[in-house]
């Protein structure tokens, strides 16, 4: 089906006239009605929406317009507003929510032609690594129906990897959309912190979060990143920087390219059939043409640490506003204090409210230096380790997680969850850019069901054009991205 | 307890104490937009429409700040010579309140846009005083609560509270004092000199009424000579510069009192009741809030300086400390008529120009504010724009003051040029309004009036010497007006005594 092509041969096709947005936009629903019971990628489908956009981009193309994504089947992670939609961020608290506007990236998206086909599912808030913690459904990993899609953006993922979107938006704050992508077989991508507005994104971690495309392949994936990036006079923190595209800088080799291997991340601490993958892709980088220099990130382990007081520091103060008073759920008591505290308890889930604790507790008078502080320090010095090994390398390449897809109830314990961002953390905390790309399958024992790997490729701040060329010719030259038209939704019965 | 005596003579039990001030003053800035978003600053709107998803804080919503309160602020610091550090920020201010959208609050915690500064001020009597500045730092307004359903408004006893967010995100500037001030005079005439350097500055329209200025009093007792502050109390809800004053009479009253019976003064927010004119305790501070403040990763660091900083200096002109500076050293005015004039739009230029012309500062401001405010006040047209132009007032002081024209005739001019304009010269001239100071002709008339009351001639004479009065009004009407009036008493007084 055209839905399966890519936002790139999509959009030429919608604009050569060859088929409309409007049998798009029924393609992408008929997948989601076929397959999304067994996936549960959505939260909300927007087909009324997704009709009147395809209308309206049906109709500029036959007055000659071209429109960069004509009809391209888009998923919205729940967590980023669009006007007219419920909004929930996975979470009861914001249940009955209409979002009055729309975010500056989605807007941006939608005015290029994209159709927005519905909300998908994440981690409450935005806060997890398996799509579990989502307060409103669970959504299965395509590959493997008995395991997690990775998270948060774990429906926007899966929609992907399922053909039930050609294309999605995630946000990813400490591996949101890198860890999923690498546990769906797609290409998950988080620009330079900056580039992308944050306008409309319900924020979990304002200083990490960032919305970043999520597609089949490199080349799309640049083209929807260079379609939202740029400064938005909304977000104060959006850069002004010109942001080149990069979907023209694409390369198909890797020669004079110099491709860093942390010496910290060492493969032995995988599984050998895992660090089999990764060596293969090592490999691989080396084949077309690239060369391998170890470098050295020494504060990179405290990552994991400093992750967890800064983002939670902020959560506390960012999800304040969810207070029972203005929107959202409300449970009445004789007081407001009283209100507060019997919403808040009923409106959130564990992990949010065990990062609110965490967060409230670094900030207090007494603890903000001992905690709050030392975590910002933390966070220089492991920026500065990635600076100073960007004078040897033009990008990082590592694995996106340590391990495949786990079973669903696999991570009881919120620790052991947490360490499976170990590789995208610093990455986050640094602000770079940095994506996971299909490198591989790992088959585990007593499975008859391949699971996918990713590989993690990281730049310098604003190397967004440096890093996609260099994914682009490991895409390319791999075509581990190719086997994605296997998932286990396919075989476990539906007829496409 | 009158001013003089916290000054000089406050004592609790025969001991000498004094009285320690620090004021916290909050301003709504000037500005067509709010803090963060595109809405309109605006009062008095219907409620909720002047709203948007950043001041409401909806959910994905940012702030953007707005330069234009940034700058206005760095100016209100540079009017008092506070220090513009190159950096500042924003924190947030983490606690839980309705009428607050994100239940935090955009401030600034430990680098405010300005630090230090002096403000001067003078005192009726022509002393000055002064009080340092800590800081003034930028931050968000609040919505505003209204209480229904109880007897007074309050919150206690109401049934459901309204919020209105026209006010969430308007600019807030809050200027915190040291502890310098020690009497209510004092504290008054330091949030004159703020508001009127706020005022002329464009900063903020300083309506105490409307809440564009709402300021907190610290106040604590110590005995004179020790270091150590003694408990203090904030005091708040005062709607006047008037009711400042009295509020803190009654608080230093109502600690002394607390004091002489040995009793502790408790740490507490106290509000003015207007009517009752006493302080009553709102709410306790002991159990101080935890606001978490930590910096807004939604803003970037401020920098400020170089080109900018160079502007705002520039813009500086004209404050209306070196104008009161130049009326009270200077043209040596008294301190009410110098704040008068510097507090009315455009007379201070007016007076200078005036007063440049004619050499007369003193008799300037007679006229000023005296016939000329009248005037101002009666026809509801400021002076400025009055037929009567600063070249004309100031020859209307110098014919004055050279005595070719009497007082009377200069109302009268007054009130011609208000609506007609012109010179005063040309229409003394014209219509030889001149005052008559020539002896001989003064004579003459003064025979004519001996001679026409016969009478109360011989009444003087006879002892009753206060008809000279009466005699000078004739013959003052004798002449239409002209006549100089201490020539012509002197005049009849010579010929009346001489004769007898």
């Amino acid at each position: 089906m055209t839905i399966d092509l890519g936002a790139i041969e999509i959009a030429r096709r919608v604009n050569a006239g060859e088929v409309s947005a409007l049998e798009l936009a029924r393609e992408a629903h008929g997948r989601i009605a076929e397959r999304d019971g067994a996936i549960g990628a959505f939260l909300a489908e927007t087909e009324q929406l997704a009709r009147r956009h395809a209308e309206r981009v049906d109709g500029a193309v036959r007055a000659g317009q071209h429109l960069p994504l004509a009809g391209v089947p888009l998923a919205v992670k729940d967590n980023m507003c669009l006007e007219g939609t419920p909004t929930t961020c996975g979470s009861k608290i914001l249940a009955g929510w209409i979002a009055p506007y729309t975010a500056t990236a989605v807007e941006r998206l939608l005015a290029a032609g994209a159709i927005p086909v519905g909300k998908t599912n994440l981690d409450e808030f935005a806060m997890g690594s398996s799509c579990e913690n989502s307060a409103l459904g669970r959504t299965a990993n395509p590959w493997d129906l008995s395991r997690v899609p990775g998270g948060s953006s774990g429906g926007s993922v899966a929609a992907v990897a399922a053909g039930e979107a050609a294309i999605a938006l995630g946000s990813d704050t400490g591996g949101s959309i890198r860890e999923p992508a690498a546990f769906c077989n797609v290409v998950g991508f988080k620009p330079t912190y900056g580039r992308v507005s944050r306008y409309g994104l319900i924020a979990f971690a304002s200083s990490l979060d960032q919305i970043g495309p999520i597609a089949t392949s490199v080349e799309d994936a640049a083209l929807v990143y260079d379609l939202m990036a740029g400064k938005d006079p909304l977000d104060a923190t959006s850069v002004e920087l010109p942001a080149e595209p990069t979907v023209t800088a694409l390369r198909e080799d890797l020669a004079g390219v110099r491709v860093g291997i942390v010496r910290e991340f060492g493969l032995d601490k995988l599984e050998p059939d895992v660090r089999d993958v990764y060596q293969a892709a090592y490999a691989d980088l080396e084949r077309l043409g690239a060369e391998l220099v170890e470098v050295s990130l020494p504060s990179a382990d405290y990552g994991v640490a400093t992750y967890y007081l800064i983002a939670p520091a902020e959560c506390s103060s960012n999800l304040a506003r969810f207070d029972g008073m203005r929107y959202g759920l409300r449970v009445e008591a004789p007081d407001v204090t009283g209100t507060y505290e019997a919403t808040r308890a009923a409106g959130f889930g564990d992990e949010v409210k065990r990062r609110i604790l965490i967060g409230t507790y670094a900030l207090s008078s007494g603890y903000y230096d001992a905690y709050y502080v030392r975590a910002q320090k933390a966070r220089t010095l492991i920026a500065a380790d990635f600076a100073r090994a960007f004078s040897a390398c033009d990008v990082i390449a590592c694995p996106a997680a340590a391990t495949p897809a786990f079973e669903f109830n696999a991570k009881a314990d919120p620790v052991s969850m947490y360490l499976m961002d170990y590789y995208t953390i610093p990455m986050s905390l640094a602000g770079l850019p940095s994506l996971s790309v299909p490198c591989g399958f790992v088959t585990p024992a007593g499975s008859d069901r391949p699971l996918p790997l990713g590989l993690e490729l990281s730049a310098s701040l604003f190397a967004e054009r440096s890093l996609l060329g260099i994914a682009h010719a490991y895409e390319r030259g791999t075509r581990h991205a190719a086997s994605r038209r296997i998932p286990a939704i396919a075989r476990a019965g539906a007829a496409s | 307890m009158s001013a003089t005596a916290e000054r000089s003579g406050l004592t609790v039990n025969g001991v000498p104490y004094e009285v320690v001030m620090g004021i916290e003053c909050h301003v709504e800035l000037k500005t067509q937009s709010k803090m963060f978003c595109g809405c309109r600053n605006l009062f008095g709107a219907e409620p909720n429409t002047n709203v948007c998803p950043v001041c409401l804080g909806l959910p994905g919503a940012l702030p953007v700040p707005n330069r234009r309160a940034i700058e206005l602020v760095v100016k209100a610091g540079l009017a008092f010579g506070a220090e513009i550090p190159a950096f500042s920020k924003f924190d947030r201010k983490n606690y839980f309140y309705p009428d607050m959208p994100k239940d935090y609050q955009i401030s600034q915690y430990d680098m405010p846009l300005t630090m230090g500064g002096v403000v001067r001020f003078w005192r009726a009597d022509g002393t000055q005083g002064s009080c340092r500045l800590t800081r003034i730092h930028l931050e968000e307004d609040t919505g505003k609560s209204s209480h229904a359903g109880s007897r007074d408004g309050r919150i206690a006893g109401s049934t459901y509270s309204l919020v209105d967010f026209n006010r969430a995100g308007v600019p807030l500037m809050e200027c915190v004092s040291e502890p310098d001030i020690r009497n209510a005079p004092d504290a008054v005439a330091y949030l004159e000199m703020l508001k009127r350097t706020f005022v002329a500055l464009g900063v903020s329209d300083v309506k105490m009424e409307e809440g564009s200025l709402r300021c907190d009093v610290n106040l604590s007792l110590r005995p004179v000579g020790q270091i150590e502050y003694g408990t203090k109390t904030e005091i708040k809800n005062m709607n006047s510069f008037n009711s400042v004053g009295r509020a803190i009479e009654s608080e230093i009253a109502r600690q002394r009192g607390l004091l002489e019976s040995g009793v502790r003064v408790v740490q507490e927010t106290r509000g003015w009741d207007e009517a009752a004119g006493t302080t009553h305790a709102m709410r306790s501070k002991e159990q101080a809030h935890d606001y978490r403040y930590f910096p807004d990763p939604d803003l970037a660091p401020i920098e400020f300086g170089g080109a900018d900083l160079e502007r705002l200096l520039d813009e500086l002109d004209g404050l209306p400390y070196a104008s009161l500076e130049r009326l009270i050293e200077v043209d040596k005015l008294r301190v009410e008529q110098a704040h008068q004039i510097v507090d009315t739009p455009g007379l201070f230029a007016y007076y200078t120009s005036a007063a440049g012309i004619s050499g007369r500062p003193q008799a300037v401001v007679n006229f000023l504010l005296g016939d000329l405010s009248r005037l101002a006040n009666e026809t509801g047209t400021p002076v400025g724009a009055s037929g009567v132009t600063p070249q004309a007032l100031g020859e209307l002081v110098s014919l004055s003051e050279a005595g070719t024209i009497n007082s009377k005739t200069a109302k009268e001019l007054l009130s011609r040029m208000w609506v007609q304009g012109g010179s005063p010269q040309a229409i003394v001239a014209a219509e030889g309004l001149g005052q008559v100071s020539d002896a001989s002709a003064v004579d003459a008339i003064v025979a004519e009036v001996l001679a026409a009351n016969q009478a109360t001639v011989a009444e003087y004479r006879a002892g009753k010497t206060k008809v000279l009065g009466f005699l000078v009004g004739q013959v003052m009407k004798a002449s239409r007006g002209k006549a100089n009036p201490t020539l012509a008493e002197e005049r009849l007084r010579a010929r009346l005594d001489a004769s007898s």
